[in-house]
This record gives structure tokens, C-alpha cells and sequence, in this order.
């Protein structure tokens, strides 16, 4: 394999992973506040492409973005009030169920509101052909806004737990939620703020991506699979590993095209997952001990 | 078999031949081909009620089982062997002198030569029953999320290398699959002659069906099964071995829909990846929920209702969006399935107390 090969793979391996990583980090926002996967977490990726792609004609391209990634959040806090805040202790398998049929409802609306048709917004810089030399690979520009704004959220989600009271608040109702309550933290509220933050960075990367990878009615079911072999890979509700195992299956998955078909690229993936849960369920980063106390 | 069983099923039996002759002196018998694959379907949902309702595991893979014994089935009935057997194979030749294969003419009169269907059935159960053997032993340690998902991305796995393979028709799927003489005189097949006969084969595969799973869940089987359903770590102390029988439990119920997929193949004479997809599983899960879970007869009549009304085309373009609308509302208000509900346990009870007065 030449250089330039090897880096153009890299690249291609590094924005799908850490388009990858924000849907990851969706889903261990969501599963640290309340203990449960949301099956629906790719389709709000989905819809931020979606609603932006339909906003772009009426206004400029910032502003569609801010308000589809707007819209999504509003989308993920009306299906927490609606389907969720109120089961009292409801039971895995029943969220399963409930959260895989509230994507299905999503894509169903999706397909008769935008139809099957693949779209995608323009780009945000140049165009399609438009590409700048990395290391004699030609890189498009639109890679580096993906990479820089994915960077971006993940930075600005660490601050948030670290360093304001809200994220704070959050942190402590994945701790302990009794005793979060006890200090006079609204519990419910956090659960609905998880869904909206998770609904929200999955929509932003979802606008930024549209443009390379196209966004159809169902395309959030291989997103999210994805995402949650990733969210395991690193350690089911360890958000900063998540960017370390998205990178690693971006980049596996970028050079599995180099010796299998490119029909099989999805299946090598899964296949990486159910190993990665035969093996260690855990995680790559995470502690055995502390997932054997954890609920699944 | 408890004697409520018993009674159920001779009211299936009823209901089955009453609808039959329904048809018949209404002068509706086309509604006779939706119900027969309703049959098959049912029998999916039978095997599945048995894995999340009875052992407590659920599995969004299921439509791969199906497809894989329906692909297996169909592949094997029309892949032409004869190339095979003038290059001198000896597996071909083998076959070929036990009486396995059959050799018939095509459309443009060239002789070609495939597996008799009983051989192909027979084989893709038992790849099935390897494979679903073989994915259960480490699937089912894992629990909750962890299971859900593997067994989604199992089932995703079939569905790339079912649009990925060749020999399968990639995404056109097989066609032109012959029927499958289960006996002379007696074929799985979707000619209209055969319709009232093929429906009477679908409902005694699931009458067999139902009978045998209603055995296994009154014996020891049963009793381990329900026991890991109520505490996984109780059941083990008190000496159940788990894992066997969840792994036991899981190729049953693989067997179950791979015999659907089987018969559905040779009956529709066609197979196409959309019964490897993902929404096909999703959709079976949905029905054993709807039925209560732990409810043969439940998920039995939801199947056949939910089914038949989607074979009959009744949602239109809102199908899936139905299936996802019905998962959704039933696990919100009732947990337990719709034949569990609280208002009909409160109906019977005021029947009862006026039958005492």
C-alpha cells in the first residue's frame, strides 16, 4: 500500500469514526442519567440532516443548521415527556421494545415527510471536487469541518460535566440518582436534558456529515449499531474512550475496504461488536468489576 | 398439556376448518393464500414466544433464522447442478446415485438437475439448528442491551450476506423455486388447484407446532425455563443448568422459523432479502409482546390478526409505522400484553360474580 492510499484510508477512517464517537457519546449520555439504550439515537442524526436539508433554500446554511439541531433537541425532549418520564421503574426489556419503536415511528415520518430519496445539504466549503493535499492524499475540506466540529462538541461536552453546575447536576444523577435527589437535584429534568443534549450533538454531527455521506430516510439504524459497538468498544457510559474506540473502528473499517468487498463493509463491523461482547463486555478502557455491578 | 390446551387447540382446529369452508361458501377463497402464510409466520412467532416469553431472552434476529433456512432451501432447489456433474464431481455424482437429486427440463428445454427439496429441507434445518447452536452459546450469557443488540446484529450480518451473495440473488432474491412434495399427491406450492390443501399443511405445521411447544413448556423444560424467566442467579443455585437450556430453547425456536422460511419459499415460489431485514425480526418481536410475552395462544392470535392484516395490505404505505405505533402503545399501557389487561380480568370477574348470584 503507497502513502498516499494509506493516508487517504486514514482520513476516511477518522470521519466516519468520529462521526461514530458523537453517536456514542450520545447513547452514554443518554444510558448515565437514566440506564437505558436509546435505539432511536441514530435517527436523531437522521433528522438533523433532514430538517437542514429542507431549511437550507429558505436561509442561509449556519442558520438552518442551528435550527434543525434546535428542532432535533426539541424533537428529543418532547419523546422523553411523552414515552418515557412517566414509567416507574419500567423494565429493560420493555425500554428495548419501546425505544425501537419510537425510531421506527421516526423513520416512518421521515419517509413520508422527505420520501426515500437520498439528499444531503451543500458543502459547507468548495465542492464536491474541491480538495486540499495532506501528506499527497487529497483530502476534501468538508472532512475537516467534520472533524473539527465532532471535535468540538466532544471538548465542549467534557467542559459542560466539568466545570458548570448543570453538568455537574447531570453527573451526579448518573452517580447515584436517590442521592442526587436528596440534594435537591430534579432528577426527571436531567433525564429530559440528557435526551435533548444527546438529540442535539446527534443532530449537529448529522448536518455536518450530510454532505459526504448523504442522508436518507434510513440511514440512522446503521448509525446507531455503529455507534453502539463503539459506545461498548470503549466502555459502556466512558465518553472519552468512545473517541478512541470511534477512531478505531472508523479506521478498521476504512481499511477492511482494502481486502473485503465493499458489501460486506457492515457486517465486518457488527462482527467486531459481537466479538467485542464475547470477549469483553466491558470494554477496551473500561473495568470488568465496575461493569459486573452495573445493570443491563 | 394443561386441559385449557386442550381446548384451545380443538377450537384452533375449529376455527381453521370453519374459516376454510367460509371461504368456500362465500366464494373467497383468494383470502385462503394471506392465511396460509399467516400460518408460517405464526409459526416464527410460536418459536419466538417461547425464547422471550418462557425463557425470558429476547431476539431481534430472528428473521435471519428464517431466512437462512428459507435461502439454504431455495438455493439448493434451484441452483443448476448438471455443469457439476459433466466436470465429474463426486459429491454431484454421490447425490446423483442416491436418488437425491431430480433432474427435469427448463424453459428452453435443456435438461438441468437440482437437490430434491426434501434433502435441501432437511439440510437447511439442520445448518440452522449449527448456526443458531453455534451464535447461542456465547449470545446468551449476555443480557439485556448487550443481548438485544448482538442478536440485532446477528440478524444484520444475514441480511449483508444475504444482498452480498450471488448465489442467493443478491438483492433480486430467488425465484422460480419448485414446489416441495411433502408426500405424492401432496405439494407446497402456490398453484391454485393446491390453495385449500396448502392452507390445511400450514395450520397442522402450526397446530404440530403449538402442540410440541405447549409439551415442552408443561414438563421439566418448562419449569427450568420459567424459573430462569423469574431469577437467573435463583435458578442457577438451586442446580437448573441455565445456559443448556437457553441455548436448548434458542435452536428450537431457530428450527421453528427456519421450517417457516422453508415452506414459505417453496410456497410463494420466491425469496427476497426483505425477510432477512431488520424490520421483519423487529415486527415478530412486537407480535409476542402484543400477545403478552409468556402467552402461546396470545401471541398465536395476535400473529394470525396482526398478519393477515398486513398480508391483506389493510395499513397500507403506514405498515411499519403501525407494527412500531402498536409496539410502543402496548408496552406503555399494557406491559403484559393486550389479553392481560386488567379490564379483562375485572370483565371475567364480574361474569363470575353474576353466575354466583
Amino acid at each position: 500500500m503507497t502513502t498516499e492510499l494509506f493516508t487517504q484510508y486514514l482520513f476516511a477512517g477518522i470521519t466516519y469514526g468520529i462521526i461514530y464517537a458523537v453517536v456514542a457519546i450520545g447513547f452514554n449520555i443518554i444510558y448515565n442519567t437514566t440506564g437505558i439504550i436509546n435505539f432511536a439515537q441514530g435517527e436523531f442524526v437522521m433528522l438533523g440532516g433532514m430538517i437542514s436539508i429542507s431549511l437550507n433554500p429558505l436561509m442561509p446554511l449556519p442558520l438552518a443548521i442551528g435550527l434543525a439541531v434546535m428542532l432535533t433537541t426539541l424533537i428529543g425532549a418532547l419523546i422523553e415527556m411523552v414515552f418515557i418520564r412517566w414509567l416507574v421503574h419500567p423494565s429493560v426489556l420493555r425500554m428495548i421494545i419501546i425505544t425501537i419503536g419510537i425510531s421506527i415511528l421516526i423513520r416512518e415520518v421521515a419517509l413520508h415527510i422527505w420520501g426515500e430519496g437520498v439528499r444531503s445539504l451543500p458543502y459547507f466549503y468548495g465542492n464536491e471536487i474541491s480538495s486540499i493535499d495532506i501528506l499527497g492524499a487529497h483530502v476534501s475540506p468538508q472532512v475537516l469541518w467534520v472533524v473539527g466540529v465532532c471535535s468540538i462538541i466532544v471538548t465542549l461536552l467534557s467542559l459542560f460535566f466539568k466545570f458548570t453546575p448543570l453538568g455537574q447536576e447531570m453527573l451526579a444523577c448518573s452517580a447515584n440518582r436517590l442521592a442526587a435527589t436528596l440534594c435537591g437535584i430534579n432528577a426527571k429534568n436531567m433525564v429530559t436534558l440528557s435526551f435533548m443534549l444527546s438529540a442535539g450533538i446527534g443532530a449537529l454531527a448529522g448536518c455536518v456529515v450530510s454532505p459526504i455521506t448523504y442522508t436518507q430516510y434510513d440511514c440512522g439504524t446503521g448509525l446507531a449499531i455503529k455507534g453502539f459497538t463503539v459506545a461498548v468498544l470503549g466502555g459502556l457510559g466512558n465518553s472519552m474512550a468512545a473517541v478512541a474506540a470511534g477512531l478505531l473502528l472508523g479506521i478498521l473499517e476504512a481499511f477492511s475496504i482494502h481486502i473485503f468487498p465493499l458489501a460486506f463493509q457492515d457486517a465486518i463491523s457488527i462482527s467486531i461488536l459481537l466479538l467485542i461482547l464475547f470477549i469483553r463486555p466491558h470494554g477496551l478502557f473500561g473495568s470488568k468489576e465496575a461493569a459486573e455491578l452495573k445493570e443491563f | 398439556m394443561a386441559v385449557k390446551d386442550y381446548l384451545s387447540a380443538l377450537i384452533l382446529i375449529a376455527v381453521v376448518v370453519f374459516i376454510q369452508l367460509a371461504t368456500k361458501a362465500t366464494d373467497t377463497s383468494y383470502y385462503l393464500t394471506q392465511l396460509t402464510m399467516t400460518g408460517y409466520y405464526s409459526l416464527v412467532i410460536i418459536g419466538l414466544c417461547l425464547v422471550m416469553g418462557y425463557a425470558g431472552q429476547i431476539s431481534l434476529g430472528h428473521a435471519g433464522f428464517f431466512a437462512i433456512g428459507g435461502y439454504t432451501s431455495a438455493a439448493l432447489t434451484t441452483y443448476n447442478l448438471t455443469p457439476l456433474l459433466e466436470q465429474g464431481n463426486g459429491l454431484v455424482r454421490f447425490l446423483s446415485d442416491k436418488g437425491l437429486l431430480i433432474s427435469t427440463l427448463n424453459l428452453y428445454g435443456e435438461a438441468v438437475l437440482y437437490v430434491n427439496p426434501w434433502p435441501a429441507a432437511i439440510l437447511a434445518v439442520i445448518l440452522t439448528a449449527c448456526i443458531a447452536f453455534l451464535i447461542g452459546i456465547p449470545v446468551l450469557k449476555l443480557k439485556g442491551h448487550y443481548l438485544a443488540m448482538a442478536t440485532l446484529g446477528f440478524g444484520i450480518i444475514i441480511y449483508r450476506v444475504v444482498l452480498a451473495t450471488e448465489i442467493f440473488g443478491e438483492a433480486d432474491g430467488i425465484s422460480e423455486i419448485p414446489g416441495f412434495t411433502l408426500f405424492p399427491g401432496v405439494c407446497v406450492n402456490g398453484d391454485f388447484g393446491n390453495r385449500v390443501i396448502n392452507y390445511y399443511i400450514a395450520w397442522s405445521l402450526v397446530l404440530i407446532g403449538v402442540i410440541l411447544l405447549l409439551n415442552l413448556i408443561h414438563s421439566r423444560v418448562g419449569r427450568a425455563l420459567r424459573a430462569i424467566h423469574g431469577s437467573e442467579d435463583a435458578a442457577n443455585a438451586m442446580g437448573v443448568n441455565t445456559a443448556r437450556y437457553k441455548v436448548y430453547t434458542f435452536v428450537i425456536s431457530a428450527v421453528f422459523a427456519a421450517v417457516a422460511g422453508i415452506f414459505l419459499a417453496h410456497y410463494n415460489g420466491g425469496i427476497g432479502p426483505s425477510e432477512a431485514g431488520i424490520m421483519k425480526s423487529v415486527r415478530y418481536v412486537a407480535i409476542v409482546a402484543i400477545g403478552g410475552m409468556a402467552s402461546m395462544w396470545g401471541s398465536l392470535t395476535m400473529g394470525v390478526l396482526l398478519n393477515f392484516m398486513s398480508l391483506r395490505g389493510m395499513f397500507g404505505s403506514y405498515d411499519d409505522a403501525v407494527f412500531g405505533a402498536i409496539m410502543i402503545i402496548i408496552m406503555l399501557f399494557a406491559p403484559n400484553g393486550l389479553l392481560n389487561l386488567p379490564v379483562w380480568q375485572k370483565i371475567s370477574k364480574s361474569i363470575a360474580d353474576k353466575e354466583n348470584d
